[in-house]
């Protein structure tokens, strides 16, 4: 194609929004709903999910070792522990640490009584580890590594924790995925009863510039750029309107539900939009680009 | 230029709308092919632009097999031939200029080229006060005037010319009969579909005469001979 040529189409295919300014407005509103839509289910899933990771990283598994252990050897195993694919990190406390830890906790207001455990560490044997993971789903096989390792006395995890979260997660992961699925079938429905619409426009003046000598290329062309340009504002609409209805919305819930709020936190509009944004945007220029090949697909046959 | 060894067209309802045609028009030449609808005139037209198929027989333009080009081809053939149709067929959401232009940017024409020729084309058909008008502006006759620039802008060999004065009043009619002749002149093949008996019988040039699919005469210097 020369770069005339190509100048022209891309011409051709922003004057055609303007010339079909009803066809236009009908296809960029059908378009935003749809990404209206999707971007609100996405701000909601990537909450919950950003939750179950939040909730996910205060679980942990707690190693005891056996009386007696090496300095030596509890740096080995800690070395190989955080070998291990399941593991994000591992928090060393030795005895001394957790006694000071459990006077705190318990003989805060009366510390005397600590005075007489000086020199004879109650909690001698109970240096531990605390290990966080990646994902909490990891946990059985973590946990049957660590049983199975030499110099460990006791391994202390919840199960049902860990099923719990695993399945909910799934669930979310479910339910996003159908919801997902529901909205682009919707979005391609409307979508196809818009370019209905477009073919009887469409369908002389495709088989003129045809009968003319023009080759599918040429023809097709600024109908993509057409497409491609309605999608990126029927995406950029929507935008624009979640960017400002999910700030104002979580700072709605922040203030409504101050109680969840201080376990709960949401995602920033930033992060967000971070990945809402070029999502929307490719999703728009998909969706119009399918659009319009369809729409001239099968009145190139000329 | 043009030939057709016994091409017949049957469409899959009814009687078939060509039978065995063998046709031959030569460089330059000016031909008339008349006859009533239905007698398969529009068929032939659109044998010659490769809009249909023929289902027997081999058609050759301007040393082209149609029956063997490929769809990708298609538009090459397409640009040897100038058309023009009864109802002008113009592109309605572009203004005069670029109607003309179009047929120009379709073969990649540099815009430079296009500023010079479509003005010409424009005093040739008599609307260069009109490039800035829509076709719904324009009057039958000035959108038939376009159509014709379209089909010449690019100097094709053969102008195809179905029924172009149709839709037109006599005084229109021969204004666009005139332009054909003197595209002719200069040297276009020209093959003018029509049922206008009043140009033809005046216009003396070659006329074939189709029925139901046959060609039933072809006078080098006739008039219009079928009875309707």
């Amino acid at each position: 194609m020369k770069i005339s040529t190509f100048f022209y189409c891309l011409k051709q295919g922003i004057k055609n929004i303007r010339r079909n300014k009803l066809f236009s407005l009908a296809s960029v509103g059908t378009i935003a709903a749809c990404i209206f839509m999707i971007g609100i289910m996405y701000s909601v899933i990537a909450n919950f999910q950003h939750m179950i990771d939040t909730a996910e990283e205060s679980v942990s598994v707690t190693v005891f070792f056996d009386e007696g252990i090496s300095q030596d050897k509890i740096n080995a195993i800690k070395l190989k522990v955080e070998q291990r694919p399941e593991v994000s990190d591992v928090s060393y406390t030795s005895a001394d640490e957790a006694w000071e830890g459990f006077k705190k906790n318990y003989f805060a207001n009366n510390p005397e009584l600590a005075e007489g455990f000086k020199d004879d560490n109650p909690l001698a044997n109970s240096s531990y580890f605390e290990i966080h993971l990646k994902d909490v789903s990891m946990q059985k096989s973590l946990v049957t590594f660590l049983k199975a390792t030499d110099g460990i006395r006791q391994v202390n995890y919840s199960d049902a924790t860990a099923s719990a979260m695993t399945d909910f997660a799934k669930m979310v992961g479910y339910v996003s995925m159908t919801i997902i699925i529901v909205l682009l079938a919707v979005g391609v429905f409307l979508i196809s009863n818009t370019v209905m619409i477009g073919i009887a426009v469409r369908k002389e003046e495709i088989k003129i510039m045809k009968l003319i000598g023009a080759t599918d290329y040429f023809v097709r062309a600024p109908f993509i750029v057409e497409g491609i340009v309605i999608g990126l504002i029927g995406a950029a609409v929507p935008l624009f309107g979640l960017y400002f209805v999910y700030q104002e919305v979580v700072k709605y819930l922040a203030g409504q539900f101050q109680s969840i709020t201080s376990k709960i936190t949401f995602l920033s509009s930033h992060q967000i939009f971070a990945v809402m944004t070029p999502m929307a945007l490719i999703i728009g220029a998909g969706i119009g680009l399918v659009g319009s090949m369809i729409t001239i697909r099968k009145h190139l046959k000329v | 230029m043009i030939e057709l060894e016994n091409v017949s067209k049957s469409y899959s309802t009814g009687a078939p709308a060509i039978k065995k045609i063998d046709l031959k028009v030569e460089k330059g030449e000016f031909v008339f092919i008349v006859g009533n609808s239905g007698s398969g005139k529009s068929t032939l037209i659109k044998l010659l632009l490769k809009e249909l198929e023929p289902t027997e027989g081999i058609i050759k333009i301007n040393g082209r097999v149609l029956n063997t080009i490929k769809r990708k081809r298609i538009p090459e053939l397409r640009r040897d031939m100038g058309v023009v149709f009864q109802d002008f067929r113009l592109l309605k959401d572009r203004n005069v200029y670029e109607n003309i232009a179009f047929a120009q940017r379709v073969i990649e024409t540099p815009t430079k080229v296009i500023k010079k020729r479509v003005p010409a084309m424009l005093s040739l058909v008599g609307l260069s006060e009109k490039y800035r008008s829509f076709p719904k502006e324009l009057s039958g006759g000035e959108q038939q005037r376009v159509a014709l620039a379209r089909a010449l802008v690019n100097n094709p060999a053969i102008l195809l010319a179905d029924e172009p004065t149709g839709n037109l009043d006599p005084k229109n009619s021969w204004e666009i009969m005139r332009l054909l002749e003197e595209i002719n002149k200069r040297g276009t093949t020209v093959l003018v579909v029509t049922h206008n008996r009043e140009i033809v019988d005046a216009m003396n040039k070659r006329v074939i005469t189709m029925n139901k699919g046959v060609v039933i005469s072809d006078e080098k210097k006739g008039g219009y001979l079928y009875e309707d």
